[in-house]
């Protein structure tokens, strides 16, 4: 399969998420500078973390306008596989692929940790090597990742079951203390109603391999081959 | 612009004397500045250079030592590591969070300006205590600087230190360290070598911010500081983040003979910088220079020290190539001058001549002041300080206030507000072990780092305190397995002119000499911040050091957490009651005095040799030294982090209990081994000739210590954690 | 030449931690009668357009477009011709 990773100016995670797919994974991956608008040749694509144009005016306002991103959303509209992460969720919201937005973390500050996560659905491009209501740990590292969406959206996204990971303690509980930035029904992750496109603000490029501590992202990336592998583009 | 007088510039009369007499002429305004600027201590090291002379630089591992942007050392594989640490501690006491964003914007192109990829980033901050506001106001928004600054780069920000003490007062420490990746193959100099080769400026446009940060930079603050406030300079991380990228790319294809970063001094220093390496001379052109405000004067546009700007001397040829990956990203490259051969800095406003100096003399001519030291008045008395005198606290009481001391408790308040995953290589995280590991994509390779320095046991003993600080440094690389290669330092000290300050230099520059010749880490690069006086004295003098190391398998690295139920906890090295200088003493007895805790630096070296033994042959599932707090808290950090409580029986007599539990003398370490190991680590250490005790057994809710079968301590791991992990967050709340 | 402020501002009803946090210390500085602080942003344009009516409808379209999100962000234009 062809991983294509987007990068855009302030990207800070494509060589991370360049390296998972290459070499953890052994897919095919390659950068697709934000100024291209050709992603035919890519079976995923996906829109890494960082801080493109420096995060200013708000996360993610500035890149949605890049040329790659019209290209993005007609590859997501055809049903092509598209995740973003941290920052690339943020994209996603901005271009509306995904519905919500976000704001400041609720200590107003940036947190880098290792957070538990509900798996909520095991049905989905993303998460099929995983299972229903299982406990996974993925690092997070986001100052804004405080989930937001009016109550028809919430309502709509539980109703289409477009909430795939939410945070929670490490039995599963779900309560603000363990929710790391006062998001929205805890939710980390949401997908859209098609199913093809996940957003989410931890980061499963960074617990792929053994020697950082975890490997419950490699899980993320594998069900994503096995879609690809299964159903085809 | 008010007109400043040379002596407002920080010049004194004899320094202006001899501009004249190098000149033969008086200086214009535009040259005096540029004279001060490179004269100040910052960037001409006049009062520190002579006693820098002492330090090691060379070693087989030395690739690139003291003088460049930053020092090289060999890893193998034809790889290097690149670092340097560097102080912003005037600009940070008046503007926090800028302060510090800049000086991680600053460290970090002193990195990739030499051809490597910055990989991680480390700090060392000193601030007075958290219980004043104003103090919880610059702890605050440094930290936040930093984080602001380096996670918007995707530079992880894998360790560092945090200090309080009442000697930081209205003068906070803020020393950033950068380390880097390069293939020795691509490693950059900062050398204009061809005549005629054009000189262009890339990144930030020139505003009117910084004028004369260096020569603020080495004077004492003072309330009329807060009036100099535009010095602050405002960061960009995004545009260095450009800046990175761009400039990596220049050197993969081989299109820059120099490279150089505008730090302090602007451009004035960064092409002096350059063309003196060869003694040539350049012609500058400042109505070239892209500017962000009208009007300014050739002086300021000469002397700005606006952020994020890089000087390039492209290849022969080059030029358009380079304007090309420039254009990539966004960024405009301009030519400003061009290289000459008359040794002359000359500076036009279009075809004017409006300054012309020679060039050696900026950055070689600078006056050099051998000083007199005196030894401090405090030293004899507090040496002679008596602690048998002080009576003993509980020990369990004791164990409390060191471990809800802001000195030693958890720094995750810290820490967790920088990306320290990013870029996927941190094995060890912070927090985890006594250094951070890193791993080398495609390698089996580790390194580590740390940076380390107890101002306290420097302040009491200088020359003792130089030697420990390294060898702590070098013994917290042994205890996560990594072998130490070289350091970095950042020279925190008082005013020089006043003889016990410069005897303070003088001797822990000494000390630490020696600890890293016998240590064999050569110091590679380093920087120095003087003049860190408030009105109520000098700060305890803090010389930081930086240090890396090398991990031939990263699978054997080590972190300090205690693993299993049954483990045997081993002391290495000897049960030592010294407690002069220690946090217990300041924070039992409200003292900070008594005898430094003496040290033997070959026998320092035989314990970072066995630790390095024991990590290789896997035979340690934890370790950590003992220092703040002494073995009493280093045993309550490793069941902490474990999670798994432990039994120790320490067996002494003659000995004070305080001081057994509390003592930070050096030369000792804890690890935690399998039962049927032990017999192999006394044979090991005893080919080294070291001590080693078995102290007890890992297991249990509980922290329990004994002597002679006695309970002396007994505490729920919970109760010890609770009060470890929530101690400075909830004095932050 | 027309110069434009537009003030964004969190929607009502949109949680705003900053505001919160300031409401806070506000309340240690013993201003206890601060009932509420929002906090937004306050952005300048300068920009050549024919008419005001046209540099309006421009205004607005590049807040509804980039300068504001409309999910979580209300605007407001102000608009002022200058030499």
């Amino acid at each position: 399969m062809k991983f294509g990773i987007i990068v855009f100016p302030g990207s800070n995670c494509d060589a991370d998420c360049l390296h998972v797919m290459k070499n953890v994974m052994k897919q095919e991956s390659e950068y697709i500078w934000h100024q291209e608008s050709d992603l035919s040749a890519y079976d995923a694509i996906i829109l890494p973390g960082g801080f493109s144009y420096g995060d200013y005016l708000r996360t993610g306002a500035i890149a949605r306008f890049s040329p790659i991103m019209s290209a993005v959303v007609d590859y997501a509209r055809q049903g092509g596989l598209v995740i973003g992460i941290c920052n690339g969720f943020q994209i996603l919201l901005e271009v509306g692929l995904l519905p919500g937005a976000m704001l400041r973390n609720r200590s107003l500050k940036f947190i880098c940790d290792t957070v538990n996560l509900k798996v909520r659905q095991a049905n989905t491009p993303f998460s099929n090597k995983l299972e229903e209501g299982q406990i996974i740990q993925v690092p997070i590292a986001h100052g804004e990742g405080n989930y937001y969406c009016d109550e028809k959206t919430l309502q709509e996204l539980n109703d289409n079951k477009q909430i795939i990971f939410t945070y929670c303690g490490p039995e599963g509980e779900e309560s603000l203390e363990y929710n790391p930035n006062g998001s929205l029904a805890n939710i980390a992750g949401i997908c859209n109603e098609k199913g093809n496109v996940l957003g989410m603000m931890p980061h499963p490029e960074r617990c792929s391999e053994a020697v950082l501590g975890g490997t419950d992202g490699y899980k993320i990336f594998a069900s994503m081959l096995n879609y690809l592998e299964e159903v085809g583009r | 612009m008010k007109e400043l007088t040379y002596k407002e510039m920080g010049l004194l009369d004899e320094e202006y004397q001899k501009i004249i007499e190098i000149m033969g002429r008086e200086p214009n305004y535009l040259e005096l500045g540029m004279f001060s600027v490179m004269w100040s201590e910052h960037c001409g090291y006049k009062n520190s250079r002579p006693l820098l002379k002492n330090f090691p630089t060379e070693g087989s591992q030395v690739i690139q030592g003291p003088g460049e942007n930053a020092g090289v050392v060999d890893i193998g594989d034809g790889q290097a590591l690149v670092f340097k640490i560097e102080s912003h501690n005037h600009p940070s006491a008046i503007e926090p969070y800028q302060g510090a964003a800049t000086g991680v914007g600053g460290i970090v192109r002193d990195i990739f300006t030499m051809g490597a990829r910055p990989i991680a980033l480390l700090n060392s901050l000193r601030f007075a205590e958290l219980d004043d506001a104003r103090v919880r106001e610059l702890f605050s928004g440094v930290v936040a600087g930093i984080a602001g600054y380096g996670n918007c780069l995707g530079i992880p920000a894998v360790g560092g230190e945090v200090y309080f003490n009442p000697a930081y007062k209205g003068n906070p420490l803020v020393n950033a360290m950068c380390v880097g990746l390069v293939n020795t193959d691509e490693i950059a100099l900062a050398v204009a070598n061809e005549i005629d080769s054009p000189i262009m400026i890339v990144g930030a446009k020139t505003g009117r911010d910084g004028i004369h940060g260096a020569t603020f930079a080495s004077e004492e603050l003072s309330e009329s500081s807060q009036s100099k406030r535009p010095s602050v300079q405002v960061g960009d991380p995004f545009m260095e983040k450009l800046l990175i990228e761009a400039c990596l790319q220049l050197i993969k294809e081989d299109l820059v003979a120099g490279m150089q970063d505008l730090g302090a001094a602007g451009l004035t220093s960064s092409i002096a910088e350059t063309a003196s390496k060869k003694g040539l001379g350049v012609e500058v052109d400042v109505l070239q220079v892209p500017r962000r405000e009208q009007g300014m004067t050739p002086y300021e546009v000469m002397l700005s020290e606006s952020q994020e700007r890089m000087l390039i001397v492209p290849r022969t040829g080059k030029e358009e190539r380079i304007k090309e990956i420039f254009d990539k990203w966004g960024l405009d490259a301009v030519v400003i001058g061009r290289v000459s051969g008359d040794g002359m800095f000359k500076v036009y406003e279009g075809e004017e001549l409006v300054g012309a100096v020679p060039v050696m003399e900026l950055t070689e001519g600078c006056p050099v002041y051998v000083r007199q030291g005196q030894k401090a008045e405090y030293y004899q008395r507090c040496r002679a300080f008596d602690i048998n005198s002080l009576p003993e606290e509980k020990p369990e009481p004791a164990l409390r206030k060191l471990l809800a001391s802001p000195n030693i408790a958890s720094k995750r308040w810290v820490f967790s507000q920088y990306d320290y995953q990013v870029m996927t290589n941190t094995a060890i995280v912070p927090g985890d072990g006594d250094a951070a590991v890193l791993r080398i994509k495609d390698t089996s390779k580790g390194v580590a780092m740390t940076t380390d320095c107890n101002s306290r046991f420097v302040y009491l003993d200088p020359y003792l305190g130089g030697v420990l600080t390294v060898c702590e440094a070098a013994r917290n690389l042994a205890c996560v397995g990594a072998r130490p290669l070289a350091l970095t330092n950042c020279l925190n000290f008082g005013s020089p002119e006043k003889p016990d300050i410069y005897w303070q230099m003088e001797q822990a520059i000494k000390g630490m000499a020696d600890a890293a010749r016998e240590l064999d880490t050569p110091v590679v690069s380093g920087n120095v911040s003087l003049y860190n006086e408030t009105v109520e004295g000098a700060i305890y003098p803090t010389p930081v050091v930086g240090m890396a190391g090398l991990l031939k398998d990263i699978d054997y690295r080590c972190d300090m957490a205690f693993k299993d139920e049954g483990d045997l906890i081993v002391l290495l090295g000897e049960l030592r009651d010294q407690l002069g200088g220690s946090e217990y003493l300041y924070v039992c007895h409200g003292i900070q005095s008594g005898a430094v805790p003496p040290v033997d630096i070959k026998n320092e070296k035989s314990l970072v040799e066995m630790l390095l033994s024991l990590n290789a042959d896997g035979l340690c599932k934890s370790c950590h030294d003992i220092s703040d707090g002494g073995l009493a808290v280093c045993l309550a950090e490793s069941a902490i982090k474990g999670g798994r409580g432990f039994t120790v029986d320490f067996d002494f007599e003659n000995k004070r209990t305080d001081g057994v539990l509390f003592s930070e003398a050096p030369e000792r370490a804890v690890i935690s081994i399998n039962a049927d190991k032990l017999k192999k680590v006394q044979e090991l250490a005893n080919s080294k000739g070291l001590q080693t005790q078995v102290l007890g057994q890992v297991g249990g809710k509980d922290l329990l210590f004994k002597n002679c079968g006695q309970e002396i301590i007994r505490m729920s791991l919970a109760d010890a954690g609770q009060i470890w992990e929530e101690a400075i967050e909830s004095l932050m709340k | 030449m027309f110069k434009a402020i537009i003030y964004v501002t969190l929607k009502e009803g949109v949680l705003d931690p900053q505001g919160e946090a300031v409401k806070k210390s506000l309340h240690v500085l013993n201003y206890e009668g601060v009932d509420e602080v929002r906090i937004g942003k306050f952005i300048e344009v300068w920009l050549k357009s024919q008419d005001e009516e046209t540099a309006r409808r421009e205004l607005e379209d590049m807040s509804d477009k980039l300068l504001a999100n409309p999910v979580i962000e209300d605007y407001r234009v102000e608009l002022m011709e200058v030499v």
